[in-house]
């Protein structure tokens, strides 16, 4: 399967799916030193999003979101790539302010709610964002 | 190399390009990117900001901010601080040593020398800062950006760390989201007739009510009808705050009194509503078991004041203390605004009297301020709620104010349940 969206944030990235059913807020939901989701709350709790591509269909909840966002990078433990359903303006900045700092970037596409929504069956599968796209391929190892 | 879309003005391309140093041209660089990816075609000069990025998350947050103040960075508008890892006035209070202590302190510090206003709180609105009706401004902290849209009438979205500091230095904003008149318009009518007007009087319901409207509407606009109009500001906060932390709720009306709804038609600008919703009443009691991780037993603490509390939740609170001192640690978490006010008027000692521990300048979620053993805490706060387990590793109940003062005197969970049933 292969979807077509717009870079939100430019760049290539490769990983097992972890598709959210549930939004998250990075703030108060991811730790920025692991990588894992730690709101107890999320039925993701305690689950890595490093190298991985995170789909979900939006981000919600604080905006330090971008902080949080800007350690993982930092901390090079963030997802390997990131899939929107919709515009997202809080995790991008983070990307954003990583770039002038001098550190590494993962790329952020935002493919539509509809895409999102066929993902939902992906989950674990190797995904790869390139330019303006997201191809799925079988998980890595079954193929 | 801006998208076509996107038209800057002389002065802005000017800015940009480096002509006012290159603090300015960096903060305008993020501003332009996220215009862009926005889709806005202008920017909107904005009046003043909140910022929300002081609050220490990491060491990046802090390269950031120095690096503005390295490259010669200053705030054009008027900018006050949401609170920051650290109790300025108490110092003791807050029990991070080491790095992360020093970091917390150079990133309040160099948000002050960029000229931002020590403010250290989430409610800014407390602290005087109340933009006009209509006025584009630049705030972070999802609860302050609730109600300087919804209560006061002013229009930014949600900006988020950074992105604030550079609004407040370029002067602008992307014109997009709730700066624009149309996207401020109700589409979806939140009816809430089906809920006991005895419920609806009392600041209990209005956490429930944010907390269930967030999940509810997420990030479109609602206008809520039905509502007493002797709706208090407090009670339009706690919707607020909690609204913002179950959804990306960045404004919201109340027909018959917020600014932007003295009357249904002009809520909805005139349109039809996409959606109507009636929450009924065994809905809300759900949301409201939400909001706690346990429903009895022991408390381990109480804490209340998010966002911060304000004078009137103080006189509140001054009627309800007990003369027996509690049983547990009670917080009241506040803005240093507040607690100067309290102090000259002779009110402080009443509550230090009673054992209440006073936080300023920041709150027991976002730091380590709850004793470390762990346990229970219980608040009246519809955002302590929310976050306390994930960020402090605390259980939590929700309750009403005044079943935090009878808990916190018996270390047991005491709530009146009769509004609820």
């Amino acid at each position: 399967m292969e979807l077509r969206g717009t870079p939100v944030q430019e760049g290539t990235g490769s990983g097992p799916l972890l598709v959210l059913r549930k939004p998250l807020s990075f703030w108060g939901g991811v730790d920025p030193l692991t990588g894992a989701v730690s709101d107890p709350r999320h039925p993701r709790h305690r689950e890595r999003l490093t190298g991985r591509i995170l789909v979900m269909e939006r981000t919600i909840g604080s905006s330090s979101s971008s902080a949080i966002m800007l350690e993982l990078l930092r901390n090079d433990v963030a997802p390997a790539g990131i899939v929107v359903g919709r515009p997202d303006a809080i995790l991008v900045l983070g990307i954003l302010v990583a770039r002038e700092l001098g550190y590494p970037t993962v790329p952020l596409l935002r493919v539509g709610e509809e895409a999102v929504a066929r993902l939902q069956m992906a989950e674990g599968k190797w995904g790869v964002i390139s330019g303006d796209s997201l191809r799925v391929e079988p998980a890595q190892g079954s193929a | 190399m801006t998208s076509p879309s996107l038209r800057l003005s002389p002065g802005e391309d000017a800015r940009l390009a480096g002509d006012e140093g290159p603090a300015v041209a960096l903060a305008m660089g993020i501003v332009v990117r996220m215009a862009e990816i926005l889709g806005a075609r202008e920017l909107v000069e904005i009046a003043s900001s909140h910022i929300d990025g002081c609050l220490y998350h990491g060491d990046g947050g802090v390269e950031f901010a120095e690096r503005l103040v390295d490259l010669g960075g200053a705030v054009v508008v008027p900018a006050t601080l949401n609170v920051g890892a650290l109790d300025l006035l108490n110092p003791a209070r807050v029990r991070s040593q080491g790095h992360k202590r020093e970091m917390a302190l150079r990133l309040m510090r160099a948000y002050q020398a960029l000229g931002c206003t020590p403010t250290w709180t989430c409610a800014p609105y407390q602290a005087g800062h109340r933009p006009a009706l209509g006025e584009h401004v630049a705030w972070g902290e999802s609860n302050a950006v609730a109600f300087a849209n919804s209560v006061l009438g002013a229009r930014t979205n949600r900006y988020g760390d950074f992105m604030d500091i550079c609004c407040a230095i370029a002067g602008r904003a992307p014109r997009t989201g709730l700066h624009l008149r149309e996207r401020r318009r109700a589409t979806v009518v939140v009816d809430t007739g089906r809920v006991d007007p005895d419920l609806k009087r009392r600041d209990v319901f209005y956490p429930v009510l944010g907390t269930w409207l967030g999940a509810t509407v997420d990030d479109r606009v609602a206008v809520v009808t039905g509502l007493p109009g002797t709706v208090s500001e407090d009670q339009l906060k706690a919707v607020g705050a909690a609204a913002a932390s179950a959804g990306a709720v960045g404004l919201f009306h109340v027909e018959g009194v917020t600014p932007e709804a003295p009357d249904l038609e002009t809520a909805l600008g005139g349109a039809a509503p996409q959606t109507v919703l009636t929450p009924n009443p065994r809905e809300l009691r759900i949301v409201r078991d939400t909001l706690s991780t346990a429903a009895s037993g022991p408390i381990d603490a109480v804490a209340v004041g998010s966002p911060h509390f304000s004078l009137q939740e103080f006189r509140h609170l001054d009627k309800l203390l007990p003369a027996t001192p509690f049983a547990v640690p009670f917080y009241v978490c506040t803005g240093r605004s507040e607690y100067r006010q309290l102090e000259a008027s002779g009110h402080l000692s009443r509550f230090l009297g009673a054992g209440v521990e006073i936080v300023v300048d920041t709150c027991v979620v976002v730091t380590p301020i709850l004793p470390p053993q762990g346990g229970v805490l219980m608040t009246n706060s519809g955002k302590f709620a929310h976050y306390t387990p994930a960020n402090t590793g605390y259980g939590v109940v929700y309750g009403s104010l005044e079943d935090c003062v009878s808990s916190a005197i018996r270390a047991r969970v005491s709530r009146d349940e009769c509004l609820w049933s």
